[in-house]
This record gives structure tokens, C-alpha cells and sequence, in this order.
């Protein structure tokens, strides 16, 4: 038990001296919060628009002012021709041109009925279908404007509720999937790159034929990156409360629970790692694509599994992420208990188990 | 120039050799490219909902076939209360509750005014918001529907007052089906292409010193230059070899159609790769070990990433958050590699931004080739 503890207290050294990694270590949980909170938004900011205003009267001009103070957008070229939607896309600035058709005026008093051609930058269409919903926005209220003296009170409404996230806040969508990659960071890929580094550099060979138990040699590699990342756990909560006002509406217990049980398979995934790497290397590159972007880009952080097409939705399934993804979710936004949840631990747990086994029975006591 | 050729030999050999390295090379970027463009996407595909039928008539029924018709939305289950609804709503096995009000049937045909009720997850925000707006429509256009067919059949007809109309139309030019794979490829590529530059280029180094190889290197007669010459082909190479592997899938295999001049694409590709390895050399002078040095390139590259217009819009950052991307030279690749294959932008519309990564790779270049020293201590 001595050994062991002499152990320990090496690798915490070992760690707590390597002061560049740790400012990112601890830098990095903050910073990517800051990113996702202020800079990553799914409502558009001063899009740059174009318009081509063929009519040149009364009403194009009031949409044309109301579109201009509109926070979205912002209206950076006035365009006297068909022709030159062309050359203004192509320089990529300009991501829609609003077009209104001559006559605008007299159309819309005489016939009550007048027409605006939205066309859009397509490359991106997301994008695309954003600036076009906002711009139709603002006519429709323009519109009913118009029409306030009429009310046809006629036809069903839809009365929408948000539930668990009423301002639609991306924030609070991105605090759980940011814990989750982040501890995979931490847990999985620091550990596997320690532990192969031992090898590498031939200490494994020293740890082997010291007094030390193998689990215990694990153990130990393992401890102070659990600490680590229970820390970064902290500071994205605390932060994410205090600076964002993220809700936590759930239990803090359960979610200590589940977090541990998180890096707990975060860190079985990182031995496994290390015990089929043979260098610091292959270890990383490894790490960063079987469990890094998969964390990222099939778990639902930043695109839902929805959205998938059937064979990644079926793939997405063994990574655990998405598993402590909806577990998050559920208990910060929605409240969830065990009740709720149960089934996404118990998977969790599965994959654990079967890592932890699949781990010990590949590190090598011996060397080739 | 020997010397050059000789390194670059060693060089090569170390990377062929390295049975683990090679798959990573050169079969992930494929993999990667297949996984992330199918799966990178914020378009609505499929939604379960929930319904809370209290009318069960004819109407209500009509106008859940009417959601169902659509494809994107499937009924999974219906209860009797709300509540109920609620506790699936909560565990996540429906997307959405709709709820319809008792004699829903008979305020559509005595044309009151009447109200269904959607609950939506919102967790998930801007899905929360698609399917809002889907739903709204599909509504409107049933409401719209019925009290045509009233106003038809019912006998006491009142003409409206002319309602004005705006009519809107909206044209999408170069992707009209709005798919979202041609917009995707060109990006992930360029994150392949940067990731395995920045990686292995910055990592090398420091494992030279970390084994303790570089104090070999160091007193040998190449020179600092050389050196530097010996570990950036390479992987310039490699990275190269990359793109075309990609860019060759992206137009055959998920049809991208390339608008603009491929080698325009790739000269400018060279020039980037070039500024990407300075930086993964920079990251070597600073760090002592691997882990570290892998750690602030993964770092950096999320940075990158994640503020460089891939997966979110730059239009949408705040407007402080968009001058920060002018430094990014993720963002301006990725917006090349998009304006020339999908538009077919020319020298004429990009050359700005070619001078700004090129000027962005010599300084690089220049201050870290002048940080490495071929001593120790």
C-alpha cells in the first residue's frame, strides 16, 4: 500500500509540475464555454444584405427602412440590376437580395397584391433559410400592420409551448455536450497518451518489475486525471450558472453520480487505448478519432441524432456521449430523476464494464 | 541539397514504417469525410410526436393525418391526458405534444375561433424552433383549407374587405434543394486537411526531443534550415495527397459540383498547408512533450473550428466574435474552398484573402524556424 501511495503521489507531481498543460488544461473548459455562450448563436447578426428596388416608392422604401433597422441585418449594397446579383455573390459578402417588383405600390393599393422575390445565397442553406424566414417576418408584420383594421377572426391558432428552455437559449443546449468533451479530453485522451508515454520511454519496463500490482499501476495513472476533470466539471457549472444563467433545475447529487460514472468510462476508454497503442502518437491520433470528434459530431452536442440518416443514428449509439448527453440534459433542464434516466445509465454502465474487462485483459505484464 | 534529400528519405521511411500511422493517414480522412458530412446537419428528418385527442372527430383526425402526411413527423403514441404526454415528453421518446381542444370539430364549421395546443422539447432550440414553424404551417394551411370549403358550402357568404397581400417568393441560387452534404464537403475538408497538418507537423519535432533523437540531429552539419525543410515536406506532401483524395470523393462519389478552377483550389491549398505547418512548428518550439504539444494544437484547432464558419454561420456571431475570425485562417479556407467550388469564384474575388494566409505563413514561418535553436539548454 506504500508503494502504491508513493506512486500516486509521483504522478500527481508529475502532472502539477507540467504547468503549460495545465493552464489549458484548466484554460480550455473556460474558454470553449465562452465561445459557445457569446460567439456561437443560432440567430443571425448583420447578415449583409442587397437590394433591388425596382419601384423606388412609398411602401418599398418603409420595408427597405424597416429591414435596415432590423438588428439581423444590415443592408450593404443597392443594386440597379438584374445583372448584378451575379458578380455580388460571387465576392461572398452578400447573402441575400431583396427585390421588389416595379409598380410596387400601386400593385399592393390596387390589386392588393404586390411581390417580393427574396433570392438567397444557397451555398450555405441553413443560412440561406434563416435570412429568407427573418425577411418574411418582417413583411408579414408589415402586412398585418396594413391590415389592422380587419381582423378575420377565423381558423385556428397554434398556441406553442417551449418547454425546459423557453428563450430557446443555445447556451443551455451546449453546457451539457461541452462537460461531456471535455471529459472525454481530459479522462480519455490524456490518460491514454500517459500511459503510453510509459511505454515509449521504457519506464513500463521499471513500473513491471517494481512491487507494483498492474491494476495498481493503472489506478494511479488514472486518479489524477479523475481529479482533474472533476474540477473542470465545477468550473463549467459554476461558470455556466453564474455568467449565463444556464438552469439547473435537477438534483446536484445525481449528477455528481453520473458525471463520475462518466469519466469513469471515459477513463476505461483511455486504458484501452494505451493498451493497444505502442506509441504517444498513435495514441493521440487514435484517441482523437474514434473518440473525440465521434463526442463532438455523433452524440447530438452540436447536430441532432434526429437529423441523422438511419446508419449513423444506429452508430451513435455506442458512444457514450450521447448516452450522458440526454442524462445531462435531463437533469439540468428538465428535472429528470433516476426514474427517468435509468435506462441511459445502465447502457453507460454496460459500456464501462465491457472496456474496464476488454482493458485488463490486454495489458501486457510482460514484455515481448 | 544532398542533405535535404537524405532527411527527406529518413523522414519517409519513419512514416511508412509505422504500421499504426499509415491507416490514420490515409483511410480516417475517408472515414471521416463519409461519417461527418452525413451526419453534420441541421435539417429536420424525422419527429415523433405525442397526441392528446380530446375532440375525436373527424376534423382532428384529418388534421393529424395532415402532420403525419408530411414525412417529418410520426405519431408514437396517444394518451387521454396531458399529463401523461408530458412524463414522454420528458423522457425524450417524443419530440412534440399536440394537444386538441374538446369540440374542435364544431368551432371549424360555426367558424369561431379555435386553438390547438404544441408543447415542444426545447432543449434542443433550434429544433424546437423547426418544428414550430413546420407544424405552424401545416396548420395555417389546414385552417385555410377548411374555411375555403365553408365559405363554399355555407349559405350566407359575407364578402371580406380586400385584405392587402405581400407576396413573397424565394429563389436559392447555386444549391435550390438547399442540401446541406454540398455545403458541408468543402469545410470537412478543410478540416481533415488542417488536422493532419497541425498534428503530425507538431508533434514531430518534439518527439525527436523527447526521445532525445534531436540532440543526434543537432550536431550533425545540417543546418537550422534544412532541418526545417526535411520535417515540413513531408507532411506537406502527405497532406497534399490528402486533399486530392478528398476533393477526388467529393466530386464523384457525393457529386459536388466543382464551379471553379481546380487548380486555383490547389495552389491556394499548398499556400495554406505551408501556414498550417508553421503553426504546428511554432507549437513544437514552445513544448517539451508530446502530450503537451498535442494538447494546445487540439486546442487551438477546436478554437479554429468552432469560430471558423463550419457548422455555425460566422453571420451569426456577435459582431466583436466575427472581426476575432479575420485571424483565423480556418475561416478564410474554408470560405475559398466554398466560394470557388461552389460558385466558381476566380483570382479576382479571392486573392485578398490568398495574400492574408500568405502573409500569415511567412511571419509564421519566419519566427518559428528563427525560435528553433539547434542547441540545448
Amino acid at each position: 500500500m506504500n508503494s502504491f501511495r508513493g506512486f500516486v503521489i509521483k504522478e500527481f507531481k508529475q502532472i502539477y509540475r507540467d504547468t503549460r498543460t495545465l493552464v489549458v488544461l484548466f484554460g480550455m473548459p473556460v474558454l470553449m464555454l465562452l465561445i459557445f455562450g457569446f460567439a456561437i448563436r443560432n440567430e443571425v447578426n448583420n447578415a449583409k444584405v442587397g437590394v433591388l428596388d425596382l419601384a423606388k416608392d412609398e411602401v418599398s422604401s418603409v420595408i427597405i427602412q424597416k429591414v435596415s433597422s432590423s438588428k439581423a441585418f444590415q443592408i450593404d449594397a443597392y443594386l440597379t440590376s438584374y445583372d448584378e446579383v451575379e458578380s455580388i455573390f460571387r465576392k461572398g459578402d452578400i447573402k441575400e437580395i431583396i427585390v421588389f417588383e416595379k409598380d410596387f405600390t400601386r400593385n399592393l393599393t390596387r390589386k392588393g397584391n404586390a411581390s417580393i422575390q427574396i433570392i438567397t445565397d444557397a451555398t450555405d442553406p441553413n443560412l440561406a433559410n434563416i435570412v429568407q424566414t427573418y425577411t418574411k417576418a418582417i413583411i408579414g408584420d408589415y402586412v398585418q400592420e396594413l391590415n389592422a383594421n380587419i381582423k378575420p377572426d377565423v381558423g385556428i391558432k397554434t398556441r406553442t409551448k417551449m418547454m425546459y428552455n423557453e428563450e430557446l437559449a443555445s447556451v443551455n443546449l451546449f453546457v451539457p455536450g461541452l462537460i461531456a468533451v471535455i471529459l472525454m479530453l481530459v479522462s480519455a485522451l490524456m490518460t491514454s497518451i500517459s500511459i503510453t508515454k510509459e511505454k515509449e520511454m521504457g519506464n513500463m519496463e521499471i513500473l513491471l518489475v517494481s512491487p507494483l500490482k498492474p491494476s495498481h499501476i493503472i489506478i494511479g495513472k488514472v486518479l489524477p486525471y479523475l481529479v482533474l476533470s472533476i474540477v473542470n466539471v465545477f468550473t463549467i457549472l459554476i461558470l455556466s450558472k453564474f455568467i449565463f444563467g444556464v438552469p439547473f433545475v435537477g438534483s446536484y447529487l445525481l449528477f455528481f453520480a453520473e458525471s463520475i460514472l462518466f469519466i469513469v468510462t471515459a477513463l476505461s476508454l483511455g486504458v484501452f487505448i494505451s493498451s493497444v497503442a505502442n506509441n504517444q502518437q498513435t495514441a493521440m491520433m487514435v484517441s482523437l478519432v474514434v473518440l473525440l470528434l465521434p463526442t463532438i459530431l455523433l452524440s447530438g452536442f452540436i447536430f441532432p441524432v434526429e437529423s441523422m440518416p438511419f446508419p449513423l443514428q444506429v452508430i451513435s449509439n455506442i458512444i457514450p456521449a450521447k448516452w450522458f448527453l440526454v442524462i445531462v440534459r435531463g437533469i439540468m433542464l428538465k428535472g429528470s430523476g433516476i426514474l427517468i434516466i435509468w435506462k441511459e445509465t445502465a447502457i453507460l454502465i454496460g459500456i464501462t464494464l465491457v472496456f474496464m474487462t476488454l482493458s485488463l485483459k490486454n495489458f501486457k505484464v510482460r514484455l515481448q | 541539397m544532398r542533405i535535404i534529400q537524405f532527411l527527406l528519405q529518413k523522414e519517409f521511411l519513419q512514416i511508412f514504417r509505422n504500421k499504426a500511422m499509415l491507416p490514420i493517414i490515409f483511410v480516417i480522412p475517408v472515414v471521416q469525410l463519409l461519417v461527418l458530412s452525413f451526419a453534420a446537419t441541421y435539417e429536420l428528418k424525422e419527429a415523433d410526436f405525442a397526441l392528446v385527442d380530446r375532440d375525436q372527430s373527424i376534423a382532428s383526425r384529418e388534421l393529424v393525418s395532415k402532420l403525419q402526411a408530411t414525412g417529418y413527423f410520426t405519431l408514437q403514441s396517444e394518451f387521454t391526458s396531458g399529463d401523461e404526454a408530458l412524463i414522454h415528453l420528458e423522457k425524450g421518446e417524443v419530440a412534440f405534444v399536440v394537444q386538441i381542444p374538446k369540440n374542435f370539430q364544431q368551432s371549424l364549421s360555426s367558424k369561431t375561433a379555435t386553438s390547438i395546443q404544441l408543447v415542444i422539447d426545447a432543449v434542443d432550440g433550434s429544433l424546437a424552433n423547426l418544428i414550430n414553424s413546420y407544424v405552424n404551417s401545416i396548420v395555417q394551411d389546414f385552417s385555410v383549407e377548411k374555411s375555403a370549403v365553408i365559405d363554399l358550402t355555407g349559405p350566407q357568404n359575407i364578402p371580406l374587405p380586400i385584405i392587402k397581400k405581400i407576396s413573397t417568393q424565394a429563389i436559392n441560387w447555386y444549391n435550390p434543394n438547399l442540401d446541406y452534404i454540398t455545403y458541408m464537403v468543402p469545410g470537412i475538408l478543410v478540416v481533415l486537411v488542417s488536422m493532419i497538418g497541425l498534428f503530425l507537423s507538431g508533434m514531430n519535432i518534439v518527439r525527436e526531443r523527447e526521445i532525445g533523437t534531436i540532440e543526434q540531429l543537432n550536431v550533425t552539419p545540417i543546418t537550422k534550415f534544412q532541418f526545417m525543410i526535411g520535417k515540413l515536406v513531408p507532411f506537406w506532401v502527405i497532406g497534399m495527397f490528402d486533399l486530392l483524395l478528398g476533393l477526388t470523393l467529393a466530386r464523384f462519389g457525393f457529386q459536388i459540383p466543382f464551379l471553379g478552377s481546380l487548380t486555383t483550389i490547389l495552389i491556394i491549398a499548398g499556400i495554406y498547408l505551408v501556414l498550417i505547418q508553421a503553426l504546428g512548428l511554432f507549437i513544437s518550439t514552445i513544448t517539451e512533450t508530446q502530450q503537451q504539444a498535442m494538447f494546445i494544437a487540439w486546442f487551438i484547432m477546436v478554437v479554429f473550428i468552432l469560430m471558423g464558419g463550419l457548422f455555425t454561420p460566422i453571420e451569426s456571431m456577435p459582431l466583436w466574435a466575427q472581426k476575432v475570425t479575420l485571424g483565423n485562417p480556418v475561416a478564410y479556407f474554408i470560405k475559398i474552398m466554398r466560394m470557388v467550388l461552389l460558385k466558381g469564384a476566380g483570382w479576382k474575388e479571392v486573392y485578398g484573402m490568398v495574400l492574408i494566409i500568405s502573409s500569415m505563413a511567412t511571419g509564421l514561418l519566419a519566427v518559428s524556424v528563427n525560435r528553433y535553436k539547434k542547441t540545448t539548454g
